[in-house]
């Protein structure tokens, strides 16, 4: 124990008339089990007040503290000070619109992802109150729960070199949402119309598969599987296009 | 400024308010949301282990039904709910829960054949039926005669969430993130909407609609110890508060859970203990068995959260820079027990303390966890004092809870309450027409920006927002927590009331531009510190002890003067709530009685009162047997 921790802090409030982007130095003594949660709020509340950044349930489950930790995109709250050198930089996540310092707008982001993706079970059937529940197999149910097991941290997108490229790629948590829905048997959409959605440059073709993505997210989704199979699948359903137009 | 304008105004895009808000939407009424964070990021979605309706596919829920889940309720509430609500509740639970799987939940399902599961370290066999494969599975909670709650893997309130906010997207709603509500807007009678802080601006805006909802769940954060996320302080309550109009149910009704982690306070299962887990002191000896020797580590939440407690103040616990906690030692439960059976306890030590619960104890303490307090409604949603003003869910005390809600139940609650006050909402929009009062909504705004000008420039005093913060967490840490007694809960009062000074002599360090946080935190402190006076002044009268409200001086539960709920208003300009209270409820289903665990005394009711309200239900015959 005993550490003395030094934060390299990325500083800009563009609300504020001439603020310049730059970086601030603190140094905090290390606690016990210190988690970039507290250390963050305690710079905030013993240091420097304006001091911008997110967190939530700061338990690793609502994917609010998303920032580039030592250069990698993590969750501030579930890193621990013990597990990074006494030298910490924080940047707040590239691609999504800066809030200010840390704090970034993935709300926005995510909003127009959901929209493109019509990010909702598309089905003819109406609900009726009277009748007992449709069936389900278990094994179904646990495949689309892993699949919606995104927390929808941004990490995936920040670390894309496609998304830097195209601001309009929908990233591996765009495609895994749709796959989502391609395993859900209550979804009635077909592969073509699936196909519209993502098979073109800002969907499944746009990707390079260097699987930054994967690496990055705190939840480990498959996400490596799931670009595979919406490949596959949306290939097939190209190739199958072709032939219906000829 | 920038206005908006709809049919209804949702305050908080948790459960429950995308529940009213879908609701809403679905008859055509133009609705709006907003929140702190983006939906998916509220505090439903930390919700893992499920919610209750009793549809009876499983084999160990076999042959329940929604009566039985209206008891477990109202005995879980100690008889403190209205049963009217209680059972409004439990028989919409299994349709809400099926409307849920049509929108798209994946509920786990019924597996038929054999399969095996633990109770208090042993190991027991049951056999799920054929006929049954595929329906909707539940699991075994606390406090329920059958297993009822239904669950996917283990993130139900993550998966929920998701399939309510994608249905707010299909129907189109607008919902806002980064926007906070500051005050509402109302002319004494109905309320108008409200004034919101945008916070990636800073900039205010006003939003105006025919009704307006505060579904923005707990406010554990004025306690320093919590389970909840950071947004959960208070903002919703305090608008409605400071009105004048608008109650606080009873606010001395505030739930404990024994084993919040160290220091973050995250939550680790009850099945730690319940898999044979054991309590530790500072000199790492058990203890539980000294105060409880028959159940020991195994006695219910609040029964352990005291005597944790109680070891402590008797100078045995671990002293540490955040505080004083105990030991959770799951060592001897072995490798294979906690890769397995306990692998979200495994990660939460890995991610947040770097400890390996195989060779190391886990620092816990008992942490506050719910809010059973809350706006006031009647069984319609509908907030007293103001016309057009709604609550649902954790925020509201619509009055399912009383003063212990049970696990699963809260949850449970966000959808079903949303669903029917959502209804009730949409009849009232229904043939209503208004007008907007510019002076009002004027007065309103100009009102918000002094404020802001004021704590900017230090015009009221220059006091420490988190300083003044800190000394009402730690008032009510220490005075309003699992225990409680006359002297203690004097000496928080007293100590509250300077902070409520102190609170109105906060001025800002930073600069306050922006997305400044230090400015919206300064902003809800004075309203924060008039919430924990009230928890502290509405306990300090209650002398009885009833589901979560322990009085140490008064441990019966006295159904003679305290079968009541209290109503604390903050009239305007007062330094002190003013307390009122009336009846639980105006109807028994289930006569009062013992709630089944916990032990104590019960002073009983006026027999004649009783009876005049009992109606007769099926339920009256299945509680006598039971
Ligand atoms: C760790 C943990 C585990 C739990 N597990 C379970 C469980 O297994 N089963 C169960 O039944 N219950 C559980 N609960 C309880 C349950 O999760 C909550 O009671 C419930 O989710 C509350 O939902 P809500 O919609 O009322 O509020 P929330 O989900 O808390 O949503 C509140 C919303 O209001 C917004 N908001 C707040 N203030 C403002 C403001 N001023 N202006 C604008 N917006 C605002 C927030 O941004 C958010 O969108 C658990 C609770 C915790 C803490
Ligand atoms: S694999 Fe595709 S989605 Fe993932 S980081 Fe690379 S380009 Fe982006
Ligand atoms: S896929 Fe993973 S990294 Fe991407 S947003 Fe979801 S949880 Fe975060
Ligand atoms: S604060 Fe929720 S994931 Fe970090």
């Amino acid at each position: 124990m005993g550490r003395q921790l030094q934060f390299e802090i990325f500083r800009y409030n563009p609300q504020k008339k001439g603020d310049v982007p730059h970086m601030q130095t603190f140094t905090l003594d290390e606690t016990p089990n210190m988690t970039l949660f507290i250390a963050l709020n305690r710079l905030r509340e013993e240091q420097d007040s304006s001091l911008m950044f997110d967190f939530c349930c700061r338990a690793g489950i609502c994917g609010a503290c998303a920032m580039v930790i030592n250069g990698r995109p993590g969750l501030a709250c579930q890193t621990k000070t013990k597990d990074q050198p006494s030298r910490i930089t924080l940047h707040p996540l590239p691609i999504f619109k800066l809030v200010g310092d840390l704090a970034v707008d993935t709300g926005v982001w995510f909003r127009e992802m959901y929209a493109k993706t019509e990010s909702w079970v598309h089905t003819t059937k109406q609900f009726d109150p009277k009748r007992q529940e449709e069936r389900m197999d278990n094994e179904v149910a646990e495949q689309i729960y892993e699949l919606e097991r995104c927390i929808e941290c941004g990490c995936c997108v920040a670390a894309c070199g496609t998304a830097r490229l195209r601001d309009d790629f929908m990233g591996a948590a765009g495609l895994n949402r749709i796959a989502r829905f391609v395993v859900d048997p209550r979804d009635e959409r077909t592969d073509k119309q699936y196909f519209e959605i993502i098979g073109n440059d800002h969907g499944i073709f746009g990707c390079m598969g260097l699987l930054a993505c994967e690496d990055v997210c705190p939840k480990k989704l498959p996400l490596q599987n799931q670009l595979g199979f919406l490949r596959r699948k949306m290939g097939i359903t190209a190739i199958k296009e072709i032939f219906r137009k000829k | 400024m920038q206005t908006y304008y709809s049919d209804l105004l949702v305050i908080g895009a948790g459960l429950a308010g995308e529940r009213v808000a879908c609701e809403a939407a679905q008859s055509g009424f133009k609705t709006t949301c907003l929140s702190i964070v983006p939906a998916r990021r509220s505090h439903s979605s930390a919700a893992q282990g499920g919610m209750q309706a009793a549809l009876g596919n499983c084999a160990k829920g076999e042959g329940d039904c929604c009566d039985i889940h209206f008891i477990d309720t109202v005995k879980g509430s100690d008889w403190g709910c209205d049963q009217e609500v209680a059972r409004l509740f439990a028989d919409a639970a299994p349709i809400e829960m099926r409307r849920l799987a049509h929108w798209g939940v994946p509920w786990n399902r019924v597996v038929p054949g054999q399969s095996f599961y633990f109770k208090g370290g042993e190991k027991f066999e049951k056999y799920e039926k054929e006929e049954k494969e595929g329906l909707i599975t539940a699991r075994s909670f606390g406090g329920t005669a059958k297993w009822r709650t239904c669950y996917t893997s283990d993130g139900t309130g993550h998966a929920v969430m998701c399939t309510m906010d994608n249905r707010c997207a299909e129907l189109g709603i607008d919902v806002f993130d980064k926007k906070e509500a500051i005050s509402l807007i109302h002319d004494g009678k109905t309320c108008m909407g409200a004034v919101v802080r945008c916070l990636r601006t800073g900039q205010l805006e006003v939003f105006l609609a025919k009704a307006t909802a505060i579904c923005t769940g707990g406010f554990g954060r004025i306690y320093k110890a919590t389970t909840n996320a950071v947004i959960c302080d208070g903002g919703g309550h305090i608008i409605a508060h400071e009105t004048g109009l608008v109650p606080i149910g009873n606010p001395e009704s505030i739930q404990f859970h024994p084993t919040g982690i160290v220091p973050t306070d995250i939550l680790v299962t009850e099945g730690c203990r319940g898999d044979g887990g054991t309590l530790l002191d500072v000199n790492e000896e058990r203890f539980m068995h000294i105060y409880e020797p028959d159940k020991a580590e195994l006695a219910s939440r609040d029964v352990v959260s005291r005597w944790m407690t109680h070891h402590m103040r008797q100078g045995k616990g671990v002293k540490t820079p955040y505080g004083e906690h105990l030991w959770l030692d799951i060592r001897h439960l072995g490798d294979h027990h906690i890769s397995t059976k306990l692998r979200e306890v495994d990660e939460i030590c890995h991610h947040f303390l770097g400890v390996d619960p195989r060779k190391e104890l886990i620092p816990v303490r008992p942490t506050q966890h719910y809010t059973m307090a809350g706006i006031r409604t009647n069984k319609d949603g509908a907030a007293y004092g103001l016309e057009g003003l709604y609550s649902a869910g954790e925020a509201a005390c619509w009055d399912m809870h009383g003063f212990n809600r049970l696990g699963g139940n809260s949850l449970a609650e966000t959808v079903v309450a949303g669903g029917i006050i959502g209804s009730k909402i949409v009849e009232f929009l229904q043939g209503y027409e208004t007008r907007f009062d510019t002076r009002t909504v004027n007065l309103a705004v100009k009102k918000q920006e002094e404020r802001i000008h004021d704590l900017i420039h230090g015009r009221k005093g220059k006091l420490n927002v988190y300083q003044v913060r800190n000394e009402l967490q730690e008032a009510l840490m220490k005075g309003c927590f699992v225990f409680r007694n006359q002297e203690g809960l004097e000496e928080c009062v007293e100590t509250l009331q300077k902070t409520l000074e102190k609170s109105r002599k906060v001025g800002l360090v930073s600069d306050g531009i922006g997305a400044n946080y230090e400015l919206g935190a300064a902003m809800k402190l004075e309203g924060q510190v008039r919430l924990g006076l009230c928890i502290a002044q509405a306990a300090l009268q209650r002398t009885e002890s009833r589901g979560s409200h322990n009085r140490e001086d008064y441990p019966e539960r006295n159904d003679k003067d305290w079968l009541n709920r209290t109503l604390a208003y903050w009239p305007e300009g007062a330094d002190m709530p003013e307390l009122s209270y009336e009846d639980t409820t105006s109807v028994f289903e289930l006569p009062p009685g013992d709630r089944g665990y916990g032990g104590g005394t019960i002073i009983p009711a006026d027999e004649k009162y009783v009876k005049e309200r009992t109606v007769k239900s099926p339920v009256t015959e299945i509680g006598k047997k039971k």
